[in-house]
């Protein structure tokens, strides 16, 4: 008799979702697919609002990367003035996503995921949270929590706030960097690169090549922005694609002809659409966002100690590795990038300058911003009318680009470890990781530390419900 | 002989406190000189008061009148607060969130906006009744500033201003009740309003983010409620 089983809520991820495994009759994966059950409707209610409300408007869309909408919506803004933003307001804002990078990012690793790999996926669901890692590991934990806070206060200290800054907004950003700021910034870099080079070492070692396939390896193209000469690149650049061999499939695009590369295809069983690279169809246009996306389609970081670093990730990893694992890896990598990043932003005297604003009325009645979220490329897009009244808005966000890649992952990892319909806590716990690997963030600002009830059902082919696991 | 003669001042009672003004003043006057609190919404300094929002609604020998516009009478004995004009104040704050289209999270006056200050003032933590959900197109048509009726109280400081201190009246309200609005010269959009001379006093005096300055960003928009009441002082000194 072939069965449904239903995951939900996926834990430890930011927002609500559901996974749910076929069996066929022999009890075997036949399919598997995450859901994302929520709805928001954002594009709709920005509707009738004036532009210059829109960065801290779409700011609300998530508790976790305000910072990245704000700076995609301030971008998008920029393209409707057709302004120049002033060099310092560049700067300031490549700081703030460069902090949001590293706040992120360390949530992500060590909040959410580090506890199901350090701790191990079979480990008892009260202990495999942040509170477990703690007790396993308190120095390792310290000072994930650390590094984690430092970026915050970078965003707090440009945007007066850790959560919803309303700093960046159409032309530039509203207040200048105060020498004390930027000082208190540099004197936490040093301990913040150790903490980051210490975490690489201790996951290189603890996890070789063949350790990495634990989440599933699948090939797929990535893609993410470059900066002309080809480098790592968060705010501006262009866009590149790359095929699973490292070849590049598209290449020096800019950004706001997005709608002619990307298309958005629909299932009747999810809110989150799939983004998928046009000219090759859906689902065959698959690709791949995020720190795995960027990592793999630049040349390299652009900075030393990153790019010693990548040197030895592309040695362990072929030109485009699939492992879904190694997100966490790239994602650690980003981090020690951002660092060095903010860094160099702070050794040049120009980021104090307090010319960080351009003013002007609406020059274009559509604009798009384009950069890259910790989770991948996020795209804002407006129309407005000579008023400056939004008619209509599109978003195109990172966890969407990789809607693709969390339902391959889910299917693989459910084919490698379901058999003759056995499922235990650690499968499930092992499905769940693969989504969390890319570090969805759907929408909300549901952020469960530790574990939140899981759901299993088990549905009979004729519709009745079999089975049901709970987790407490 | 005796002669009828006006007194230097009035005494009245105030929350238990004696209080004495010179004739003619209010009670909101009288209860201000005397370090005594009353919120208020519609009440501006320098325009005729229209008592509209009842917010200043306060206890006179039993009767409940507005503060601003009730003349301080000697021997009056007047209380502000009860349980019930909080209660009444409260319940004016709610009706005025659930009517509007209040988020302040993005709204370009959070931060500095009167309605919200009352709000936290009178200690409204929900509201208790449907919000309306309104959906007023915003009139961005002028170069300098806009109008989001959804976020106007009505409470008039606007046409007041333009009419009394600019003397344009371009501002006026149309239809009633929850249909009740303010517009610009018999619905004409603000660019093609022709009396409007673009001073901007009507920006200073909405209490919140209703008529506010074009280009400005989420809670940028702070503003100079006290400019009417020093222009007409100005005035008035000649
Ligand atoms: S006008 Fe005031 S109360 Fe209304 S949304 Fe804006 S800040 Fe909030
Ligand atoms: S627009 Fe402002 S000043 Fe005019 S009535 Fe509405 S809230 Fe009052």
């Amino acid at each position: 008799m072939s069965r449904e089983i239903h995951i939900e809520p996926v834990t430890r991820i930011e927002g609500h979702a559901k996974i749910t495994v076929f069996l066929d009759d022999a009890g075997d994966v036949k399919d598997a697919q995450f859901h994302v059950t929520e709805l928001r409707g954002f594009e709709r209610f920005c509707q009738g609002r004036t532009l210059w409300e829109m960065p801290g408007l779409t700011a609300r869309i998530c508790g976790i990367c305000p910072v990245s909408h704000i700076l995609a919506s301030a971008k998008a803004c920029d393209a409707l003035l057709a302004v120049n933003v002033p060099e310092t307001a560049v700067m300031l804002r490549r700081l703030m996503n460069l902090g949001q990078f590293v706040q992120s990012h360390a949530l992500s690793f060590f909040y959410l995921s580090a506890p199901d790999f350090l701790l191990g996926w079979d480990t008892e669901p009260a202990v495999r949270n942040v509170v477990g890692l703690v007790q396993k590991d308190p120095e390792l934990a310290r000072k994930g929590i650390r590094l984690r806070a430092y970026g915050q206060e970078i965003i707090n200290r440009l945007g007066g706030k850790k959560i919803h800054p309303a700093w960046a907004v159409p032309g530039g950003v509203n207040q200048p960097l105060s020498v004390e700021d930027r000082d208190w910034i540099l004197d936490g870099l040093p301990e913040a690169k150790e903490t980051t080079l210490a975490t690489i070492k201790l996951f290189r070692e603890s996890f070789d090549p063949a350790a990495r396939e634990v989440l599933s390896t699948f090939n797929s193209m990535y893609m993410g922005l470059v900066s002309e000469d080809g480098l790592w690149e968060h705010y501006d650049g262009r866009l590149r694609i790359v095929d699973p061999c490292g070849d590049r499939v598209l290449d020096d695009v800019h950004p706001h002809t997005y709608p002619e590369m990307i298309h958005e295809a629909s299932e009747p069983w999810t809110y989150l659409k799939f983004p998928h690279y046009a000219p090759m169809g859906y689902p065959g246009g698959m690709y791949r966002v995020g720190p795995l996306g960027r990592v793999h389609v630049c040349d390299r970081f652009g900075t030393p100690e990153a790019d010693r670093e990548l040197e030895i990730f592309r040695e362990t990893s072929s030109r485009c590795s699939g492992r879904v694992f190694d997100y966490h890896y790239t994602r650690l990598l980003e981090i020690l990038a951002s660092i060095e990043r903010i860094e160099r932003l702070l050794a040049d005297d120009r980021i104090l300058s307090t010319r960080i604003r351009a003013d002007a009325g609406v020059n274009q009645l559509e604009g798009v911003g384009v950069h890259e979220a910790p989770r991948g490329t996020l795209i804002h897009h407006y129309w407005v009318d000579e008023d400056g009244i939004i008619e209509k808005a599109n978003y195109i966000v990172s966890t969407g680009h990789n809607n693709l890649g969390m339902n391959r992952a889910v299917q693989e990892i459910a084919k490698t470890f379901i058999q003759k319909g056995e499922i235990t806590e650690g499968i499930l716990n092992r499905i769940e990781g693969g989504i969390r690997a890319y570090d969805p963030c759907l929408s909300c600002s549901v952020h469960a530390v530790g574990q939140m009830p899981l759901v299993v059902d088990v549905v009979g082919s004729d519709g009745e419900l079999v089975e049901r696991m709970t987790q407490e | 002989m005796s002669s009828k003669v006006q007194p230097d001042h009035v005494k009245l009672v105030i929350d238990g406190q004696d209080v004495s003004v010179e004739p003619g003043r209010t009670l909101l006057d009288a209860a201000t000189a005397a370090g005594i609190r009353i919120p208020t919404l519609c009440h501006l300094d320098g325009l005729p008061e229209a008592a509209a929002c009842r917010m200043c609604v306060v206890d006179v020998d039993g009767r409940w009148l507005p503060a601003c516009a009730t003349e301080a009478v000697d021997g009056m004995h007047v209380v502000t607060k009860t349980p019930e004009i909080e209660t009444h104040r409260r319940t004016v704050v709610e009706l005025l969130f659930a009517e509007g289209n209040h988020v302040c999270a993005f709204c370009v006056s959070n931060g500095h906006c009167e309605l919200q200050d009352l709000a936290c003032e009178v200690g409204l933590h929900s509201v208790r009744v449907p919000y309306s959900f309104r959906r007023d197109r915003i009139d961005a048509s002028h170069p300098g500033f806009l109008v989001d009726r959804d976020r106007c109280v009505l409470c008039g400081r606007c046409v007041r201003v333009c009419a009394e201190v600019e003397g344009a009246h371009t501002w006026a309200f149309a239809n009633r009740g929850t249909d009740a609005r303010v517009i610009t010269d018999l619905w004409e959009t603000w660019d093609d309003a022709e009396s409007c001379t673009s001073c901007g006093k009507c920006v200073e005096s909405c209490p919140t983010g209703a008529i506010v300055c074009k280009g400005v960003s989420n809670a940028e928009m702070v503003k100079d409620a006290e400019l009417p009441g020093e222009l007409v002082a100005r005035r008035n000194r000649g």
